[in-house]
Parts: C-alpha cells; sequence; structure tokens
C-alpha cells in the first residue's frame, strides 16, 4: 500500500466527511448519523459526529483505543443503553427511521440489527439451539423451520460442512473461530438488515480470520455490514468504506482505498502509516 | 547469627504447620470417629432388628408394647416437610435470585442480599413457635379439620428459612454468567425476561442444582421447628394436615425422654441417625458433583 504523502499536503481542499454527493446513486443508505454526541457521564465520548453507512457493503471503523469507534458501533443498536450514564443527541436513522426515539421497540430494534462480538460468545448450548435461539424468542418452534432456518444460516456463515453432524454437541466444544462463525450463523439466522461486528477477529488465529474475512465478502451481498478493527490491513482488505475516529471525532471517512492511499488528513495518515495508534 | 536466625524460622514455620495441621486433623478425627459410633450402635440395633424390617414395615413404634421399627413412616414424614418447604422455597428463592441479578440496580441488591440472609440466622426455634403460634391459626381458618401439629405450617416455616439459602447460591450463580452472554442474548432481541429464563438460568442451572440441593440436605436436618410444630406422631401419610414425626424429631424425643441405656429404644436413635446421614451425605456428593461438572463447563 503506498502512502502518497504529497498528495495530501498539495491538497488543500478539507474534505467533508459524508457527503451525499460522494456516493454512487444506485446505493441506498441503510444507516445515517446525525450530529451525534455521546456521553457516560460527563465525559463525551463522542463528539458531534456525522454520516451515512450504505446499504450492502462493508464499512470499518477505525482509531487507536479509546477512541469512540465501539460506543458508535454499538449506538446502532442500543448496546450502550445498559450503561446507566450514557447519554446521547442527535438523531440515528436505520431506513429514515429515527432509532433513539421514543416510538422505537429496542427489542425489535436488536432483531433487525445484530451483533457479533470481540469474544466468541456462544450459548452454552448445542451448536443447533444456538442458531435457533433469536427464532424461538420470536416464538418460532416449528421443527422443520427450524431446521431448515439453521441449516441455511450454517450454509451462509461458512460452517454447515464441519458442525452438520454434530449439531447436537455443545458449541463450547468447537475451536475459536467455529464459535465466531456460530455467532455469526446465530445473528444471520433471525435476517437482520444490518450486522454489528465488534472487533469479531481480535481473538482468532490467521487462518479463522481469513476465513472469516472471506465470508463476510460473501455476506455483503445481502447484509449491510459495520466493523470495528484494530487490524488496518483488516480493514483495508474487507471494507469499501472505512471511517477513521480518534478521540471522539471522526476525522475522516471515506472510500477505504482513499483512506488508506491518499487521506486527506494528517493525522489519518499518521495512523494508518503506523506512526501512532 | 545469620544461619540461628534462619533456623528459628525454620523451626517457627515447622511449628505453625504441625499445629495447622492438628486443627485439620480434629475435624477428621471428630467426623470419624462420629461416624463410627454410629455404626456401632446401628450395628448392635440391626443384630435384633433385621435390616430388611427396618426398611419395610410401615409402622415405627419403638417406645410401645407392641414395638416396630419400619423406618418409613419417619422418612416420609421427613419427605413430606421437606417437600412442603422445597415448594415453598424453589419458586420464590429462585425468583429473588433471578429479579436480584438480572433486574435490580446493583446497589439495592447490595443491600437487600445480606438482609434476605437474615432469614437463615432467624433460631429455628423462633421458627417453630412462629409456625405454632401463627402460621397454623391462621392456616385452620383455611382448613378447619387441620390439626394444631402439622406438617403443613412446619413445612411453610422452613422453606422460608431455607429461602436465603437457594436465593443466595443461585444469585452467586447467576451473577457469575459472563457479561457476554448477557450481551449476546439482549443483541438478538431478547427481552430481560427471555434472556433470564432462556440464558442466564440454564447457564447457571447446574449450580442452581446444587443450591437447590444443599437447602434439601439443610431442610431434611432441620430439626427444631418439626419437633415444635409436627407433631410426633408417626404416620404413613401424604396428607400434610395431620401430625407426623421426623427423623430428627424421633430423636428429640427419645434423646430428651428417659429411655434406658444400651437398650434397644435406646440404639433406635442411632439406627435412625444413619439413615439420616446416609441420606443427607448422598445428597452432598450428589451437590458437590453437579457443582463440580458446572466450574468444568465454565
Amino acid at each position: 500500500m503506498v502512502s502518497s504523502t504529497f498528495a495530501m499536503e498539495i491538497n488543500l481542499m478539507k474534505r467533508i466527511p459524508d457527503s451525499l454527493e460522494t456516493q454512487k446513486p444506485q446505493q441506498k443508505i441503510a444507516l445515517s448519523v446525525y450530529d451525534v454526541t455521546a456521553w457516560y457521564g460527563d465525559f463525551a465520548a463522542l463528539h458531534n459526529i456525522s454520516m451515512s453507512i450504505k446499504e450492502n457493503q462493508i464499512t470499518s471503523l477505525i482509531g487507536p483505543s479509546g477512541c469512540g469507534k465501539s460506543t458508535f458501533l454499538r449506538l446502532f443498536n442500543r448496546m450502550n443503553d445498559f450503561i446507566s450514564d450514557f447519554r446521547v443527541s442527535g438523531t440515528v436513522k436505520l431506513n429514515g427511521k429515527n432509532i433513539y426515539s421514543k416510538a422505537v421497540d429496542v427489542v425489535q430494534l436488536r432483531k433487525d440489527v445484530g451483533m457479533v462480538f470481540q469474544k466468541p460468545n456462544p450459548f452454552p448450548k448445542s451448536i443447533f439451539e444456538n442458531v435457533a435461539y433469536g427464532l424461538r424468542i420470536q416464538g418460532i418452534n416449528n421443527k422443520s423451520v427450524l431446521e431448515e432456518k439453521v441449516e441455511q444460516a450454517l450454509k451462509q456463515a461458512d460452517l454447515w460442512n464441519d458442525v452438520k453432524d454434530i449439531l447436537k454437541r455443545s458449541a463450547l466444544a468447537l475451536s475459536g473461530g467455529q464459535q465466531q462463525r456460530v455467532c455469526i450463523a446465530r445473528c444471520l439466522a433471525v435476517e437482520p438488515k444490518v450486522i454489528l461486528m465488534d472487533e469479531p477477529t481480535s481473538a482468532l488465529d490467521p487462518i479463522s480470520t481469513a476465513r472469516i474475512e472471506v465470508l463476510l465478502n460473501e455476506l455483503k451481498d445481502r447484509y449491510t455490514i459495520v466493523i470495528v478493527t484494530h487490524n488496518m490491513q483488516q480493514a483495508a482488505r474487507i471494507s469499501q468504506q472505512t471511517a477513521f475516529f480518534y478521540i471522539g471525532d471522526l476525522i475522516e471517512f471515506s472510500d477505504t482505498e482513499k483512506l488508506f492511499t491518499n487521506p486527506e488528513e494528517e493525522r489519518t495518515q499518521n495512523y494508518v502509516t503506523g506512526r501512532f495508534g | 547469627m545469620a544461619l540461628i536466625f534462619i533456623f528459628n524460622i525454620v523451626k517457627k514455620e515447622f511449628f505453625i504447620r504441625q499445629l495447622l495441621g492438628l486443627c485439620a486433623l480434629l475435624t477428621v478425627l471428630t467426623t470419624f470417629s462420629i461416624i463410627v459410633i454410629l455404626l456401632v450402635e446401628a450395628i448392635s440395633f440391626f443384630d435384633k432388628v433385621p435390616m430388611s424390617q427396618f426398611l419395610t414395615d410401615t409402622k415405627w413404634s419403638p417406645l410401645f408394647t407392641n414395638k416396630h421399627f419400619g423406618i418409613l413412616p419417619l422418612f416420609m414424614g421427613t419427605m413430606l416437610i421437606t417437600g412442603v418447604a422445597i415448594m415453598i422455597a424453589l419458586p420464590l428463592g429462585l425468583s429473588i435470585a433471578v429479579y436480584l441479578s438480572e433486574y435490580a440496580p446493583s446497589g439495592f441488591k447490595k443491600r437487600i442480599k445480606p438482609l434476605l440472609e437474615l432469614l437463615a440466622a432467624v433460631p429455628t426455634v423462633v421458627y417453630g413457635f412462629f409456625a405454632l403460634t401463627v402460621i397454623t391459626p391462621f392456616l385452620q381458618k383455611i382448613f378447619p379439620g387441620m390439626s394444631g401439629f402439622n406438617a403443613l405450617s412446619a413445612g411453610i416455616v422452613m422453606g422460608i428459612m431455607i429461602i436465603p439459602f437457594i436465593s443466595s447460591l443461585s444469585e452467586d450463580a447467576l451473577s457469575s454468567v459472563s457479561n457476554s452472554l448477557r450481551e449476546a442474548a439482549y443483541g438478538m432481541g431478547s427481552t430481560r425476561f427471555q434472556t433470564a429464563f432462556k440464558v442466564t438460568v440454564p447457564t447457571a442451572s447446574s449450580a442452581i442444582i446444587a443450591s437447590v440441593i444443599l437447602a434439601i440436605s439443610r431442610a431434611l436436618g432441620e430439626t427444631m421447628i418439626v419437633t415444635i410444630a409436627a407433631g410426633m406422631q408417626p404416620r404413613m401419610t401424604l396428607n400434610p394436615l395431620v401430625p407426623v414425626e421426623t427423623i430428627t424429631a424421633y430423636i428429640v424425643q427419645v434423646s430428651s425422654g428417659d429411655v434406658p441405656y444400651g437398650s434397644i429404644e435406646y440404639q433406635t436413635i442411632f439406627a435412625a441417625g444413619i439413615a439420616l446421614f446416609v441420606f443427607t451425605f448422598l445428597l452432598n456428593n450428589l451437590s458437590w458433583w453437579i457443582k463440580k461438572r458446572f466450574m468444568v463447563k465454565i
């Protein structure tokens, strides 16, 4: 990856992050964030963030630890709500609807916006029951429907061939990479619109990581994926757009290739070339 | 100089080690000698009364002229009261545990848990006369034919007493369930209730079962409440409204009476004691085994 410092220095025009004009017209906006500020108590973890995340692509959020990227990711399924002194202002829209309005059913929202976590966290149940979990809590208990959907989700998660004969075995008996794919399958089974991923491969070995990256690339045709990653190569490999966060600010948001090869901001340049972070 | 100093430390260490070892040995010896005495007396009891009669006879009347030595009525009385107690304590204790771990704010939990544990600190004799003087008269309004001594009120009060065993231990188990599982459940769109009963409770189930078994063995060994409130009439019945007698209450009855030392009546308490001991011992082992399995799983 060639970084062009000169190009950045002669580029005097400050790019406005997330302007609608830069997007290809055929791609719809899945998530849009407007002027969002988030606090933990008195500490503002995010400052006046605005950006739009496009449908059916992978958007990476990068930045050093504590930059607010995880907080930002968790805005979309309101997982921050569990933190007692968390507050947020501004609007976050999923398909045009503000998910922080009073009328929103958070439980329903989380069915539309799935999440995969940093550490694989399958339930201590069988592989089948893990994947069927989301369907069961929606009241689907028909055996053949469950079997069909579980198989479909496991196939989508590239796990079916590994586990088709051991579906009754505990998910905890699988390897870390397989467990993470169980979690992805569990998420896919309920057919969410958006999948949030919080460093999904940071606890995995390189081979498992590579498999999941291939998988994400296939999934993006059907789902909108937002991924937080510490691994800049990963962001560069898998995502179409990348947002760089630094101490609660969105510094730069653009097409991944541009952000890594020809960033507008010096801080982005310094971060992606490994000068800090 | 330094050598003497080191030598002194070594000597001191040696002494401390021996002393602590002796303390440990003492408790082991005590348990061991209790078992030996129980066994010796029980063996001479079983010389006179065959084991088969002890286990199958449906009458227990060692203190009467027409002597019967069937442990079943006492066993049944014990199980009946324990059953009532568990029916009270399990739903209440588990609900409390789920509420405290999944719903209650942590400040509230910190304050309420010691208060709940107070229930186990009330002297059992107080529970006994509480059953006899408060619960029984109240229940008699609902069941007019109920006897003044009965299994129901003893069981209810005992259930209240063992609530903290279930609620506290289960709450510990639920709280130790990793938050990442809760996040996964909420992230899938689970309600609090679904998260609690489909994820956290099943995950902690082995420890919850272990806590229930501990509560059961506590109930089986409980003496004062049943002696005061349940009556002292060995009876083969599942009717909780009539007087029954438990193994423990029978032992009290004989111990506090004037039964001659070494007589068959005297030896019955050892037979009854060992029956109870074997039963609670098995239960404790079961709970230990379940807990061990749980530790491996998490």
